[in-house]
């Protein structure tokens, strides 16, 4: 897992750089974000041409994810108010899956940290690694190497879209943000899929009518959240 | 991308993570957050797979995108997935110039 994480901090790294970023881009994001997926939405959208707030929203939405992750684990960040601040700061999908795993309450944490650190260690060796070698590179376009930001993006989310509730807000998103994207913006577009949410918190709210008619507050949350997406 | 996007991107994202542990979120909210993660990568995809600004980007770039497709549903190791990318595009930019 740390060999597939390093090859997608390289990635990044030199994707960044060849797309005419500073070399400090990725490696001050990636220390400071560390969250590949929003790191690359946040980069996707500046390298398209899109704004900062695009970018830093895109990425936020994405980071949003780890709101669930961290209650999941949440036994295995408690401590001094520092240790929960650096735990904090490692919580990755791949160290949230790995704790998973593990019952014993000892071993989840020692899980969690080793996980964490060699993950912080991989993923910010490596793009700097990405942004060095990116920087030799000549013509990026004869190279094909465009091509490359959304191959990583399209082998990344793949797995996700076996369930068929997320493949189909997948599909109505993208039709949304290519549509919309000779007209608005850059950046723009890709935050308009979001669009296709719309009919999954539909149904994620009608299901909450029927098992609790008489609750009302989280269906209210739903609604509200429903409409910052739109 | 300025400096003040990615600490403003590197503040929130540490909201999410040091607030998570303390926030049960309902069920269905966490499953509305996982969905919307996919959807706007999968539009980032598309979108950076088939326009450049507002315009199309021309066929190489999609051309190569789909190859990578291909091999990720073979499940083949994702070096050779994002390498076949690149190098489709650059082959077919090579033969049809302006691709």
């Amino acid at each position: 897992m740390c060999a597939a994480d390093a090859i997608v901090g390289m990635s990044f790294g030199a994707i960044c750089v060849s797309g005419g970023l500073d070399w400090w881009v990725p490696v001050l994001m990636s220390l400071a974000v560390f969250a590949g997926g929003a790191q690359f939405a946040a980069v996707g959208v500046v390298l398209g041409g899109g704004g900062a707030v695009a970018a830093v929203v895109a990425g936020l939405v994405l980071n949003a994810r780890l709101l669930p992750f961290g209650f999941a684990i949440a036994d295995v960040l408690r401590g001094p108010w520092w240790q929960r601040l650096a735990g904090a700061h490692l919580l990755t999908d791949e160290g949230v899956a790995f704790v998973l795993q593990q019952e014993d309450p000892k071993a989840r944490r020692s899980v969690y940290w080793l996980c964490g650190i060699a993950l912080f260690t991989v993923w910010n060796v490596s793009v700097v690694a990405g942004a060095v070698a990116g920087q030799a590179i000549g013509d990026t376009g004869a190279l094909g190497l465009d091509a490359m930001f959304p191959a990583v993006l399209l082998a990344l989310v793949l797995p996700s879209l076996k369930d068929g509730t997320t493949r189909n807000a997948a599909v109505c998103g993208a039709v949304v943000a290519v549509a919309a994207a000779p007209f608005l913006p850059a950046g723009l577009p890709v935050l308009l899929s979001l669009l296709g949410l719309l009919p999954v918190a539909r149904t994620l709210l009608r299901k909450e009518t029927r098992e609790e008619p008489r609750r009302e507050t989280p269906a209210k949350t739903l609604e509200e959240n429903n409409e910052k997406v739109s | 991308m300025p400096v003040y996007a990615i600490a403003l991107l590197a503040a929130g994202t540490l909201g999410f993570r040091l607030a998570g542990p303390m926030i049960n979120l309902p069920e269905r909210l966490s499953t509305l957050l996982t969905v919307a993660a996919a959807v706007l990568l999968v539009a980032l995809t598309v979108t950076a797979a088939f326009t450049e600004g507002h315009d199309f980007a021309g066929w190489a770039r999609p051309a190569g995108v789909l190859v990578a497709g291909g091999l990720a549903l073979r499940r083949a190791p994702f070096p050779v997935i994002v390498i076949a990318a690149a190098v489709t595009t650059a082959a077919i930019r090579a033969v049809m110039p302006g691709a």
